[in-house]
């Protein structure tokens, strides 16, 4: 199952890519190396987002898209699913991409569920979840020593509601890089 | 002499009052929400004696029985007469109220310590059931009073009751980033509450130790999951599993030398590990690629009840500790059934469980293997026996709060159990006699 997932998700990505490829694409907008192609090229995802950053130009548009996937920090889960959901894959693979330019910068996995069932059953959940944005990044060229995770379960939820609206903004892992990065 | 005696309990009493009014945020409030149809009524009559009476004995005494659910307390400004000693005790007077038990007593200032001696008569039959002098001091006197309450409990009852024993539960004040978690240690009427620990992050799952004097608990102070065991006398405490993912629903074995807990592997894959405290060895118990988690000793110690979703769903299975044992399932009914707890007597597990599409609170017999749903909430979690096992408490929410409930193992009787501000939740029932 999950293999047959990261299948998809890989696929996926090089779709998603293989479009970025073709505008003029800039790396992650908030470091100073952005000029420089990462290093990385040691999986075949990443190596099709490295052949779209030999070019460097400026092209604010697409800076600013990128600037936009790197500002989304949450990624939402279905109920009792750890299934990183399609839609999140451009995402995944912005922040993929700027680890893997960026060796040094070191992560953190907050897996979180909503308030239903027993506390400790969604600690094992939340970090379900967490684990699997960790293989997600993992594919788009981070190292296994740049991502920690962690699982809250149900104890820091972002609604404080106890519906289904509050619930599903609730079941996510956050995204959490070091104050200032 | 005396004069020091009497300045130290006022400065006993003073700083008493201190540290209850540094959590009275978190002072708890119980409320019976159903109890028996037929209670039994009894009048507990104000004590006598010339000794101090900081605590008001008869009234705790009285609010025990009356907050089992199964008991009636005559008003104080319903009783014709007020004796102290059996030779003022005229029965027929309180038959003529309707009364069935009546409880006299005394307490006593004695040469270096107080003495409660209380008595408890059948109106009906004039037999004198109870006789007793407990020994306490200005401090233990409210314990002392909540002994007393079981003695009369169990003497009418038939069981044992579980008033003179504590509760911890985790209280959240705040929200957002300014949630503040407390781990907190009351008497189980509420009064007393201590804060064990205090944090920014969440707190969560304590655990008694057998002999009630440590509680282990999770917290993820420094923003990572950790176990720790806390002496209550002392303060002190050790961080017994910090390991990477992970460190969860600490259990304590019967022989108290032993934790059972919930770890992950490094890709996040959690089973049940059994760690032992002396040595800090530790043992895998579980290995299978779903959730294992939630461990719970049986009596014997010989094996260990636990949630498991390695059927798809979480369900509550068995394991024997011993190598090569393989898991058995223990509940079929039902898509949701998880954190087992086992009654004292083991012959039933209490859990949480998918009941109509809400979270509730069953019990399920062990040797029958039949659930039934003692709860009616629709997020109810977090059961844990009395010391007695006639009571289940656990987690609620009402209103959008975070309430304690109990609920008598036979559903007759229900209590809510809140807090005046903010939520409280993770409760769990101290050991029979746990150490003041």
């Amino acid at each position: 199952m999950n293999r047959i997932y990261s299948l998809t998700l890989a696929l996926c990505l090089a779709l998603t890519l293989g479009a970025c490829a073709d505008k003029p694409a800039a790396p992650a907008a908030a470091t100073s190396s952005d000029s420089v192609a990462p290093s990385s090229g040691s999986t075949g995802a990443a190596g099709a987002v490295d052949s779209g950053q030999g070019r460097a130009l400026p092209g604010q548009g697409a800076q600013g898209a990128e600037a936009a996937l790197l500002a989304k920090t949450t990624i939402y889960f279905d109920f009792d699913s750890s299934e990183v959901k399609a839609e999140y894959a451009p995402v995944i693979a912005a922040h993929g991409k700027r680890l893997a330019a960026e060796r040094g910068l070191r992560i953190r996995l907050e897996g979180n569920t909503d308030e239903r069932g027993s506390a400790e059953y969604n600690v094992a959940l939340g970090e379900r979840r967490a684990q699997a944005v960790k293989r997600a990044l993992l594919l788009q060229g981070a190292t296994d020593g740049q991502l920690t995770t962690v699982s809250y379960g149900e104890e820091r939820p972002v609604a404080e509601g106890h519906d289904e609206a509050a619930w599903a903004q609730n079941r996510r892992v956050e995204i959490v890089y070091p104050s200032g990065r | 002499m005396t004069d020091l005696r009497r300045l130290l309990s006022v400065l006993a009493l003073a700083a008493g009052l201190a540290a209850v009014s540094a959590t009275a945020h978190a002072q708890l409030t119980v409320q019976i929400t159903r109890g028996v149809t037929t209670p039994i009524p009894v009048a507990v009559v104000p004590f006598g004696g010339a000794g101090p009476q900081p605590v008001d004995v008869p009234q705790v005494i009285g609010a025990d029985l009356e907050r089992s659910g199964r008991f009636q307390a005559l008003p104080r400004a319903s009783m014709l007469q007020k004796p102290t000693r059996a030779g003022d005790l005229d029965l027929a007077q309180w038959r003529l109220l309707k009364t069935d038990f009546v409880v006299i007593g005394r307490v006593l200032a004695e040469a270096d310590h107080l003495a409660v001696e209380f008595e408890l008569y059948n109106a009906v039959t004039g037999e004198r059931l109870l006789g007793y002098s407990l020994p306490a001091q200005a401090t233990t006197l409210r314990l002392v009073a909540h002994r007393a309450a079981d003695m009369i409990y169990e003497k009418i009852l038939g069981v044992p009751g579980a008033f003179a024993t504590r509760i911890a539960y985790v209280s959240l004040e705040g929200s957002g980033a300014g949630r503040h978690w407390r781990l907190i240690v009351a008497d189980a009427d509420g009064e007393n509450p201590k804060t064990i620990v205090e944090s920014p992050e969440p707190i969560m799952s304590p655990a008694w130790s057998p002999d009630g004097s440590r509680l282990a608990y999770v917290s993820f102070e420094g923003r990572l999951s950790a176990v720790y065991v806390q002496s209550l006398a002392a303060g002190t405490r050790e961080r017994v599993s910090a390991r990477a993912g992970i460190n969860g629903a600490p259990a304590w074995s019967p022989d108290g030398r032993r934790l059972a807990l919930a770890l992950s592997q490094p890709d996040g894959n959690v089973d049940v590990f059994v760690l032992e405290l002396a040595s800090h060895a530790l043992t895998r118990i579980t290995d299978d690629p779903a959730i294992d988690t939630e461990p719970c000793w049986a009596p014997d110690g010989k094996s260990i009840y636990f949630t498991s979703d390695r059927a798809g769903r979480p369900q509550i299975y068995r394991i024997t500790i011993a190598p090569g044992e393989r898991p058995k399932r223990v509940t079929f009914e039902g898509a949701y059934n998880a954190r087992p707890r086992v009654s004292p007597d083991g012959t039933q597990l209490a859990i949480v469980t998918l009941d109509q599409g809400v979270y509730r609170i069953g019990a399920v017999d062990l040797a029958s293997g039949r659930s039934r749903v003692l709860s009616s909430g629709r997020l109810d979690e977090g059961p844990s026996f009395a010391p007695n096992g006639q009571t289940i408490i656990f987690a609620a929410r009402e209103g959008g709060r975070g309430v304690l409930a109990t609920v008598a193992v036979d559903g007759s009787v229900t209590s809510r159990i809140s807090s005046a501000t903010g939520d409280v939740r993770e409760p769990a029932w101290s050991p029979r006699e746990s150490a003041p």
